[in-house]
């Protein structure tokens, strides 16, 4: 269903906070559609918009260096609040295929996962200092290096990361899940029977 | 002799279709799925894209409550937003469609999802249950284990009645001791949060233990429970016992007569066996909790009702400093006082019977001060039945509030119900971020008798002035 992941150099767009939610990301005002698409527009909407419509220049994401940037970093509990998938979605729409932050909510990360958006969590002490990095030098490029879980940051800063195998496969092949629980229906049928559902 | 269990490894071992390995998550079953409108539809676009079909609709149930309107117009529930009213209607024909039950606009057992799975009996101990929305944690009340998921997960369970799952950790937060007066479920779970910090379970599943959850009703249990994710935790989950059979016995879709009999000697085996361990254990003592409100933009940013909020030089400095500017609020002040704008009392934390019959105690033979608007919304058609009939909405109404229909409402504030931007709201919900009740929107969290105080006195206001 999704692209597989392919090898990836950007630039980068830093929101050094922690705990961003996902109403942050994708506020509940925008998740009355029915399709996946589009919702990048909204993205970070009440961060980067002030009530006017007009742009918040101080919003990393409306720098003019942000412009075609793929990787967003972030702080601690990235994604954390509700179960929408539209959060995924929007950071996609924009443009974003990796997120960088110190740790993830269970919910966002399981989704980003889904929708060829890899989830980078690096230790506090490695993404401070990409934030200082950042700061210092906003175009700076970051690769990611997803089959060998490698991550080479600004300023020579270079870590590895954990991802689980099976998202890893998925996400390097393109690999949607449901294709693997529809291959599990035997067994799901025979344990209906046998566990009485 | 098996090893001791869990609770949560009792539930989880037995819904595993096929095994986690090092190359793949494990296989769970999934006994019951609950749909609503917001997260559902390009769930069923997936399906149809692939010529499949809903493949256990008899474990499915579907309602329509994020984005539903609360306020009858010219005797009608008119949707006025056209994008929600799209959205309403593809819920409609996808169950039609997949043959999946839906509680729509106008059916009597329509509700908050996390409100109706229980007061139908559909929610039931030992099963695993799943929603597209993340506060489906408040089935764990009963033993289930319940958690949210994603819409491309909506899909596979669609499809399958499956999950692939990663199998998360467990945590004990064990309360003992007896709670104070005015001091409830909210403010337990309020202290948790602040205790361990909103990511703090993330990765795990807390099972909520010890005295004083054990001598909470239901209700109670199910508001601990709704708010385990607002610490991050995948699921919160409180061992079955006689309270919670006394509660399901008699409802819609609970087994009866020798079936009753059969399901409930099962129920009793969903506890933690003696010697069971957790990888992670938090204690707190339930006689030290105060009637808690937030004062931040999360959950975790909560302080006794009568407290200060954090001083400067905290050890979380930018994100408090942040949250004081959007909540325009000074460091180290007291709450107390503070203007209220409107006050809240619903949403699928605090929307249930109890928590009603709680705020009209406070609220009877008083008055909503005139600065301030109470909108109280029952959790589903059926509270909204049972308040009305046992006085409730009468005396909210006669004290000055909005007696409205059930939904989610000023909880998401996706059906117009909304706080305007720099408005202060004591609301009985679960999120306090920035904007979520309204763009600007200035939330304080707390219980029904806080907010109903609060109401009364048109500023934040401790309960157990009002007992």
């Amino acid at each position: 269903m999704t692209q597989p992941w392919a090898p990836l150099t950007s630039h980068a767009v830093l929101v050094a906070r922690d705990d961003i939610d996902t109403d942050q990301i994708i506020p509940a005002r925008f998740l009355t559609t029915t399709t996946r698409s589009g919702l990048g527009a909204h993205l970070f909407s009440d961060w980067r918009y002030q009530p006017d419509g007009t742009p918040r220049p101080e919003f990393a994401l409306n720098a003019t260096t942000s412009v075609g940037a793929q990787i967003l970093v972030a702080g601690r509990n990235f994604g954390c609040g509700s179960s929408r998938e539209h959060a995924p979605w929007a950071l996609t729409d924009w443009g974003f295929r990796a997120v960088i932050a110190s740790s993830f909510a269970d919910i966002f990360r399981s989704n980003a996962h889904k929708n060829g958006l890899l989830t980078i969590a690096l230790d506090e002490g490695t993404l401070a200092a990409t934030h200082d990095a950042l700061r210092a030098e906003p175009a700076a490029r970051i690769t990611v290096a997803l089959s060998e879980q490698r991550v080479h940051l600004p300023h020579g800063i270079d870590a590895g990361f954990d991802i689980d195998p099976f998202s890893k496969r998925c996400l390097i092949d393109g690999l949607d899940e449901l294709g693997a629980l529809l291959a599990d229906l035997p067994a799901i049928q025979a344990w209906e029977v046998s566990c009485g559902r | 002799m098996t090893a001791p269990r869990t609770l949560f490894e009792k539930v989880w071992d037995a819904h595993v279709v096929r095994e986690g390995s090092d190359v793949a998550p494990a296989v769970l079953y999934v006994d019951l799925h609950l749909v609503h409108e917001v997260t559902s539809p390009q769930a069923f676009t997936a399906l149809r894209e692939r010529g499949l079909r809903v493949r256990r609709p008899d474990r499915t149930l579907a309602t329509m409550d994020h984005s539903t309107p609360t306020l009858a117009t010219g005797g009608r529930l008119v949707v006025l937003d056209p994008a929600a009213g799209r959205q309403l209607d593809a819920l409609s024909v996808n169950c039609e469609a997949h043959g999946v039950p839906l509680y729509g606009m106008g059916d009597d057992r329509r509700g908050i999802v996390h409100v109706i799975g229980p007061e139908l009996g559909r929610t039931q101990p030992g099963m695993t249950i799943v929603c597209g929305d993340s506060h489906t944690s408040t089935h764990g009340a009963f033993g289930a284990l319940a958690f949210g998921i994603g819409t491309s997960e909506v899909g596979h369970v669609l499809a399958t009645q499956c999950l692939l799952q990663t199998k998360p950790k467990t945590m004990e937060v064990r309360i003992d001791g007896r709670l104070r007066p005015g001091v409830s479920a909210k403010d337990v779970i309020l202290a948790v949060i602040a205790k361990i910090g909103v990511g703090g379970g993330t990765g795990h599943v807390i099972e909520y233990r010890g005295s004083a959850i054990e001598a909470l009703d239901m209700e109670g249990r199910m508001t601990v429970c709704n708010m385990s994710i607002e610490a991050g935790a995948r699921a919160g989950m409180i061992a079955p016992d006689a309270t919670t059979f006394a509660w399901l016995a008699g409802r819609d879709h609970a087994p009866s007569g020798v079936a009753w009999t059969a399901a409930v000697t099962q129920w009793k085996a969903l506890r933690t066996d003696d010697g069971a361990t957790f990888d992670r254990s938090v204690v707190l003592d339930a006689s030290t909790i105060s009637p808690m409100i937030t004062w931040g933009t999360n959950p975790g940013m909560a302080i006794a009702v009568d407290g200060h909020v954090p001083a400067t030089g905290a050890v979380d400095d930018a994100a408090n400093q942040r949250a004081f500017t959007y909540m325009g609020l000074e460091p180290g002040q007291s709450l107390l006082g503070q203007p209220v704008d409107i006050v809240f009392v619903g949403s699928c934390t605090n929307g249930r019977m109890d928590d009603l019959r709680a705020a009209a105690g406070v609220m009877k033979g008083r008055h909503v001060a005139a600065n301030t608007r109470m909108l109280v919304v029952p959790g589903s058609q059926r509270v909204k039945q049972a308040a009305e009939r046992e006085g409730l909405a009468d005396i909210f109404r006669a004290a000055g509030a909005e007696w409205r229909e059930s939904g989610c409402s000023m909880c998401i504030a996706m059906n117009g119900d909304t706080v305007a931007g720099g408005q202060y709201a004591v609301s009985t919900s679960n999120r306090n971020f920035e904007g979520r009740q309204g763009k600007g929107a200035r939330t304080l969290l707390a219980s029904p008798l806080t907010a109903a105080a609060s109401a009364i006195a048109g500023a934040v206001a401790d309960p157990r002035s009002f007992l």
